[in-house]
């Protein structure tokens, strides 16, 4: 059983005087078969959590471990990270002009599997796990995530969670900027993903809406750079009643 | 090679002349020039060339074609091109002989004809060579002309297209790496002639292509596609001009190049001219940019001249993209290694491009030569 377990990490952005620490010692350890919620305001540092443990080179971790398994992650570029087992929906998808779908698809799956999907098989799995999530066939021979709008994009990451199928998966804010009929398709693809198989999952949210449909199974409210309080289920009801306001005054 | 001289004009890039001395001194400061990094020109350009280089050729051709070595006398010879600038001028006096390639009268050829150009003796020996590819009225016919190995080269390529026949030519620089090229295609077109020319840069240290097509009467259309890959140090330069005189003649112009790495240049420059007479003409012309690492450059200069209002069209455009860390990460984030991550990228670009050739028993060795290049790097 796969277990993500992040000790003590401390990441700051940026070089010399403009370096800036935002994560502040994150202790947070995920197993497969588990669904966590990270929940914070804006700018608390969700996201560079979700960078740092998925390798992007802006972020440099200063302190502290992110270990899979025992494995040391913190040693492994990008792609053996998630050849490991890593996955990381992103809060904002990049667009790769010039690349279709189809074509990376097929790539980070070969890279992931370890071996080409058949071809046949492959175009099936493609075309299922794409109407799951309602996602029109004739994006497949669209650029990456060009020209997409913001729900698009997001039922994209979903899309590649069923295909990739990791050990563990992070998603940034997967659930901002969604309508409620697309909120309901995502979550619905990360329940079946969840149910499917033996993920552990990082659902980091601003809102609460996504949780009506996800239900984690642990809540931890994150607060300039570190693990403010944690709890089961009723603790993102409390933070729906009262908002994020107690956390913030609360003294350094 | 003989002299063959037409009256010098004043304005010196009209300047048509086999003689190198009618030429002025190259200096770089030439707006022809100015990209060039004259110092690697190996001396193709002042004279002081080392000679010695070897070029063996290779004709893979259907029954009917013919390929014979003749001399200048030949009548084939000069009758579509003239040097214009000093490097071509030498590579006509120095050519030891003409090669001429003849698809007769109206052949329908199934097969393509395969051309290929062996360089030997290495950046410091030099070689000139002139071709004529004659395509005869009617005719339908591709030509594979396949550049390789390692030499100082610069040669004239002339083509003529008769009345109602079809070209595809496919140019291929596959160089090794301390290669350098300067070559210039001249191409004219008869009445209703159709033309599809395909570049592809791949390989040598510099390579400098100059490619000019001008229309002999109404309907002639002209579709000239390139693909660049320029890696570490290497210099590759596009120049084209499309000329308009007659009325009702079509061009196309799509070049795609990719760049990765140290010094990494590409020069694309694009002149398409419609002169007064030259009405129903129909051109656009487009050149775009991926540039995969820092220090890589690319220059992009499209130039439209217009005499006349009255075309069906006239266009251009030119864009330059960055596969920028983002993106890498992205990629990457999914499990792909760097060096997949920008080969399907790479791939992606060019995808576009080679499926307008239309035939998969061409297009698909250029896209494996693309590969290779991207696999093992600029030598
Ligand atoms: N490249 C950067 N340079 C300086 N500050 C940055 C940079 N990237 C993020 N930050 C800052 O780090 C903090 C945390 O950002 P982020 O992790 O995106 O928060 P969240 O996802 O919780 O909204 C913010 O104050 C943000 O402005
Ligand atoms: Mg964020």
């Amino acid at each position: 059983m796969a277990t993500l377990d992040i000790r003590d990490l401390h990441v700051s952005v940026g070089t010399g005087e403009e370096e800036k620490e935002i994560l502040k010692g994150v202790d947070l350890t995920i197993s497969a078969g588990q669904t966590h919620a990270i929940m914070g305001p804006n700018g608390s540092g969700k996201s560079t959590l979700a960078y740092s443990v998925a390798g992007h080179p802006k972020y440099k971790v200063t302190q502290g471990s992110v270990t899979l398994d025992g494995e040391d992650v913190l040693s492994m570029t990008v792609d053996e990270r998630a050849r490991a087992g890593l996955f990381l929906a992103m809060q904002y998808p990049v667009e790769v002009p010039g690349v279709s779908m189809s074509n990376f698809l097929r790539s980070a799956a070969t890279a992931t599997r370890g071996e080409a999907p058949k071809i046949r098989t492959w175009v099936k799995e493609m075309k299922t796990a794409m109407d799951v999530l309602g996602m029109d066939p004739a994006f497949a021979e669209r650029n990456v995530n060009e020209g997409f709008s913001g729900g698009e994009k997001k039922r994209h990451e979903i899309l590649q969670l069923s295909l990739l199928k990791p050990a563990i998966a992070i998603l940034d804010e997967t659930d901002s900027g969604l309508d409620v009929d697309a909120l309901r398709a995502v979550a619905e693809g990360v329940n079946r993903v969840s149910a499917a198989g033996d993920v552990g999952v990082l659902l980091i949210t601003h809102y609460t809406r996504i949780l009506r449909y996800i239900t984690p199974d642990f809540v931890h409210v994150f607060v300039d750079g570190r693990i403010a309080e944690e709890g089961g289920p009723e603790l993102a009801d409390r933070l729906e009643a009262d908002g994020y306001e107690r956390f913030l005054k609360a003294p350094a | 090679m003989a002299e063959r001289n037409q009256p010098a004009d004043v304005r010196p890039e009209l300047i048509r002349s086999t003689d190198v001395e009618d030429f002025q001194k190259i200096t770089g400061r030439e707006e022809q020039w100015r990209f060039t990094p004259l110092r690697r020109l190996a001396g193709l350009h002042d004279g002081t060339f080392t000679p010695g280089g070897l070029i063996t050729r290779d004709l893979q051709a259907p029954a009917g074609v013919t390929g014979e070595t003749v001399t200048d006398a030949d009548p084939r010879v000069g009758t579509v091109l003239i040097p214009f600038d000093r490097v071509s001028a030498q590579a006509w006096s120095s050519a030891p002989d003409a090669y001429v390639l003849s698809v007769p009268t109206g052949a329908e050829l199934t097969e393509p004809i395969r051309l290929t150009v062996s360089g030997a003796g290495g950046r410091d020996a030099a070689a000139f060579g002139h071709t004529v590819i004659d395509v005869g009225r009617g005719a339908e016919a591709s030509v594979v002309l396949d550049h390789r190995g390692t030499v100082s080269y610069a040669d004239n390529v002339e083509i003529s297209v008769g009345d109602n026949a079809g070209l595809m030519l496919v140019s291929i620089q596959d160089w090794d790496g301390d290669a350098v090229h300067v070559q210039h295609q001249k191409i004219r077109l008869g009445r209703d002639a159709r033309l599809r020319h395909i570049v592809v840069t791949l390989g040598g240290s510099l390579v400098r292509l100059s490619t000019t097509v001008e229309y002999a009467d109404r309907g002639g259309d002209a579709e000239l596609l390139g693909l660049y890959f320029a890696d570490t140090g290497q210099h590759q330069e596009h120049r084209l001009v499309v000329e308009h005189t007659v009325p009702d003649c079509r061009s196309r112009v799509e070049y795609r190049g990719a760049l990765q790495g140290d010094e990494a240049h590409a020069v694309w420059v694009g002149d398409v001219i419609i002169r007064a007479g030259a009405t129903g003409t129909d051109t656009y012309e487009l050149n775009r940019n991926l540039v995969l690492t820092e220090g890589a450059r690319a220059d992009s200069i499209p130039n439209l001249e217009i005499e006349t209002g009255e075309v069906v069209g006239a266009g251009h455009a030119s864009a330059t993209g960055r596969f920028d860390d983002e993106q890498l990460f992205y990629l990457m984030s999914r499990g792909i290694p760097e060096h997949d991550a920008r080969r399907l990228v790479v791939r992606g670009f060019f995808a576009g491009l080679l499926a307008r050739i239309g035939d998969e028993s061409v297009s698909g060795p250029l896209m494996e030569a693309v590969e290779a290049r991207l696999a093992k790097g600029p030598n």
